[in-house]
């Protein structure tokens, strides 16, 4: 039993799943789901489609290249069973994910780095170039915050009765 | 050896049926259209054509009949008293002779007609010629339904009273489906079966059932079955019905064979006794036991002259039942191996088989002296034989025997690790799974692995200290009050934009009318002075001046009514009705009415008199008006324009059956 890869998505394939391809030159093509193998058979891309694993690598989304590859490799000789071997082994993959993980989680960060310091400033140049629009520059020249006014004036019917009798 | 095979002779088919035949091969195989508009030398062409080819096929096909039926002096005798039996020799050669003379008949036909067409200037004619010629005709179809029975291979002949049970032993040990039914003659012809015995074929011929009677009154079915036995060279079986039940008793039966014993000379005979569930051999009486005996003797007799061995009599009389179903194969065996013994001598007694002998010698050398020389084996050959004697009789436990003693195949599971070669014996039977966290285990194991990851933990050790160095200056923040504000500006930006995009989308739609004619109110003094406010002025000279200045519309009309009402209705806000307002408003000023007169024209309504006004409003009120639709057919209601297309209800379909409409 093996885990295999989904050739348009690069997601585990578990047994049970997905459908299997072989073309005629005997090149098998393994999908995790029919959303995959539709996509396969409009001849689509893999490196252009933007959800799958071969784009965001190409378009350095995700981490490329890592020494935590290097360890899972398929061999094709087989080894024999040595009880402690297998012990490591199962130990080492753990860790081998805690810190691939971590890795990649470093490598996104980096991605998103300064994107923090342009949307500030951003924010603060659309404030400072639409304080006016809520914010009388007569009111701004008085109080130069850049913040709303403290709305002092209240329109209510007691100034209409007043202006009555002015009119009159 | 020559094999008559009459069923080799193809059917002839009666004259509708041959007619048929010739007519349509004739229609396929020559042109089939002619026109009245043709030459007349096309014409004639045309139907000479037809009529020659017509009688060609009737030649050809006849000559084929009169070829194939074998003539009456050629065959094997025993065929030719069968076919005399059957059907009168005269008859058969009269059959033929008529076919004969159709055959000249039609020639002379075809040409006398063919040479009238090329006087003939008229298509029917032609017509009726052929089918004259064609009716001219006549044929027999018995002939090809004689069996196909080879009078030289080995053959086991059956016979016996009627009802005897014959038919019941062919159908058991041959594939014949021979009739069996509880009245006399059944079996109406020869039947043949064919059986398997020691790799060679028997074939088995059942006879119908013969009656004690003189020869010469014998009817014609039984002239059959004794026609065969005489010619025919076979082991002859003769069936004894010893419980009686075929209504003939034992006496009868015996009489008839004394009578027929002629018949079996140098045929290796077997009486055998049918029925024995019914009445067991030894059961029978005195004197019915002393005919069996003398039958028996007669058998015997024929033994003798076939070299088998005259001391045994088992093979000669035998007990079977055809029901219980034994004894049959053992009378079969019997009965197989006296043919056999009686062919074999037979063929060793003629000439062949002293040439044959004579082309085998073996060759042994000479002896040189009288040394012995017996064959020599090798020491370490013998040692290893020995050994291997010995090991054999020590016996290894095999898995199967384990299996077998644990509780079989389906309760014990053998274990395949317990021979695996490890370095330590205890890891034998441990289970390594396959898979985890989503990884293939058997991707990872690296002799290694440990030394690995240590480098890559010490990798990620550093790198992790380096991280901690440079964090992300975000001093940049902005102020609860600063977020605020850009909020409600970002608010307001979408606002003008949205209010933009519907503007836009109605520009050419929508009248463009002056600020002066505001339906919805949205040009107000309150309005203006909320806005101002929230901007963080202050609003009040604003609206003062604004209220200063303004005009309105309504002061003429206030000036009729008294005044008031321009602040009143400037005061009328439509976004904001205050109940409140309005009360206080209405309260002020109830003598005045507020409504107009329904025609009159408002300025900014886009109506150009009161009659067109009015005219609107009456329009209006229509399109209002509730549709009577009473239980009448809507646009909801489905609708069949066609009760009966005609593509569904007519055609053939190109696949499948149109079972169903």
């Amino acid at each position: 039993m093996r885990l295999e890869k989904c050739w348009f998505c690069s997601s585990t394939v578990y047994p049970g799943h997905g459908i299997q391809f072989v073309r005629n030159d005997a090149k098998i093509f393994r999908f995790c789901r029919s959303k995959c193998h539709k996509n396969f058979k409009m001849k689509r891309n893999p490196r252009k489609v933007k959800w799958t694993k071969a784009y965001r690598r190409l378009h350095g989304k995700d981490m490329t290249q890592d020494s935590t590859f290097e360890f899972e490799r398929k061999r094709n000789r087989p080894e024999r069973y040595d009880r402690n071997l297998s012990e490591n082994t199962l130990k080492a993959i753990k860790k081998i994910d805690k810190v691939r993980v971590d890795r990649e989680a470093r490598h996104h960060a980096l991605r998103m780095k300064g994107k923090k310091a342009k949307e500030q400033r951003e924010a603060a140049k659309e404030l400072e170039q639409g304080i006016h629009m809520v914010k009388a520059p007569a009111v701004l020249e008085k109080e130069p915050s850049l913040t709303l006014p403290k709305i002092k004036v209240k329109v209510s019917r007691p100034q209409a009765e007043e202006n009555h009798p002015m009119e009159e | 050896m020559v094999q008559y095979d009459f069923k080799k002779i193809t059917v002839v088919p009666n004259g509708k049926e041959f007619i048929d035949i010739i007519l349509s091969r004739t229609q396929r195989q020559t042109p089939t259209v002619v026109h009245k508009g043709y030459s007349i030398s096309r014409l004639r062409q045309f139907y000479m054509r037809k009529v020659k080819y017509t009688q060609q096929n009737f030649h050809e096909k006849l000559s084929t009949i009169i070829e194939e039926f074998p003539r009456l002096d050629d065959i094997h005798p025993f065929y030719g008293d069968l076919l005399h039996v059957l059907y009168n020799k005269d008859h058969y050669k009269l059959a033929l002779g008529q076919i004969n003379t159709a055959r000249n008949l039609i020639s002379k036909i075809a040409k006398d007609y063919v040479k009238l067409l090329k006087y003939g200037d008229s298509l029917y004619r032609c017509k009726s010629l052929k089918v004259a010629a064609l009716g001219r005709l006549c044929t027999t179809t018995h002939m090809a339904r004689l069996p196909s029975i080879d009078p030289n291979t080995r053959t086991i002949l059956i016979c016996g009273y009627p009802n005897v049970g014959k038919s019941s032993f062919i159908n058991e040990i041959t594939r014949a489906d021979v009739d069996v039914q509880p009245y006399a003659f059944t079996t109406k012809s020869l039947f043949v079966g064919h059986t398997d015995y020691k790799y060679l074929r028997y074939q088995v011929i059942d006879t119908p059932g013969i009656l004690d009677r003189p020869f010469e009154d014998r009817n014609i079915i039984e002239m059959c079955s004794i026609t065969a036995l005489a010619h025919l060279r076979a082991a002859v079986l003769f069936f004894l019905d010893i419980s009686g039940s075929c209504g003939y008793s034992i006496a009868a039966q015996a009489a008839l064979f004394h009578s027929i014993k002629s018949l079996f000379m140098n045929k290796p005979l077997i009486i055998v006794c049918n029925k024995t569930d019914l009445q067991p051999l030894e059961g029978i009486s005195e004197e019915d036991m002393k005919l069996v005996m003398e039958m028996k003797a007669e058998a015997m007799k024929t033994v003798i002259g076939q070299g088998g061995d005259p001391l045994n009599d088992e093979g000669v009389l035998l007990t079977m039942s055809t029901l219980t179903e034994e004894g049959v194969v053992s009378v079969k065996n019997a009965a197989c191996e006296r043919l056999l013994d009686q062919r074999v001598e037979l063929k060793m007694k003629s000439k062949k088989m002293n040439d044959c002998l004579n082309r085998f010698h073996v060759a042994v050398p000479k002896p040189r002296d009288q040394k012995e020389r017996p064959p020599c084996l090798p020491q370490a050959v013998l040692e290893g034989m020995a050994k291997q004697q010995a090991a054999e009789k020590e016996k290894r436990k095999l898995e199967r025997d384990l299996e077998e003693e644990n509780g079989g195949a389906g309760v014990y599971s053998a274990s395949l690790k317990k021979h695996y070669i490890l370095k330590n014996d205890d890891w034998k039977e441990d289970i390594m799974p396959e898979i985890l966290d989503g990884h293939n285990v058997y991707d990872f194991i690296d002799p290694d692995v440990l030394q690995r990851l240590e480098e890559l933990e010490r990798e990620e050790g550093l790198r992790a200290e380096e991280e901690d160095d440079d964090f992300e200056m975000d001093g940049k923040e902005l102020t609860p009050e600063e977020q605020e504000a850009l909020a409600e500006i970002r608010k307001k930006k979408s606002l003008l934009i949205q209010q933009h995009r519907i503007k836009k989308s109605t520009a050419e739609s929508r009248p463009t009318v002056p600020r002066k004619f505001d339906k919805e109110r949205k040009f107000t003094s309150e309005r203006m002075g909320r806005q101002l406010s929230t901007l963080g002025l202050d609003p009040t000279l604003a609206i003062n001046r604004a209220r200063s200045k303004s005009r309105g519309r309504k002061r003429e009309r206030s000036l009729d009514r008294g005044g008031n009402d321009g602040d009143d209705v400037m005061d009328m806000d439509v976004d904001q009705p205050n109940k409140k307002l309005r009360a206080r408003s209405r309260s002020m000023s109830r003598s005045r009415s507020m409504s107009r007169p329904p025609g009159e024209v408002v300025a900014g309504e886009g109506f150009k008199d009161s009659a067109q006004k009015v005219k609107a409003l009456k329009l209006a009120k229509k399109s209002v008006k509730k549709r009577n639709k009473d239980a009448r057919r809507g646009e909801a209601d489905r609708v069949i324009p066609t009760l009966k297309p005609k593509h569904l209800f007519s055609g053939k379909r190109s696949i499948g059956k149109t079972s169903r409409r």
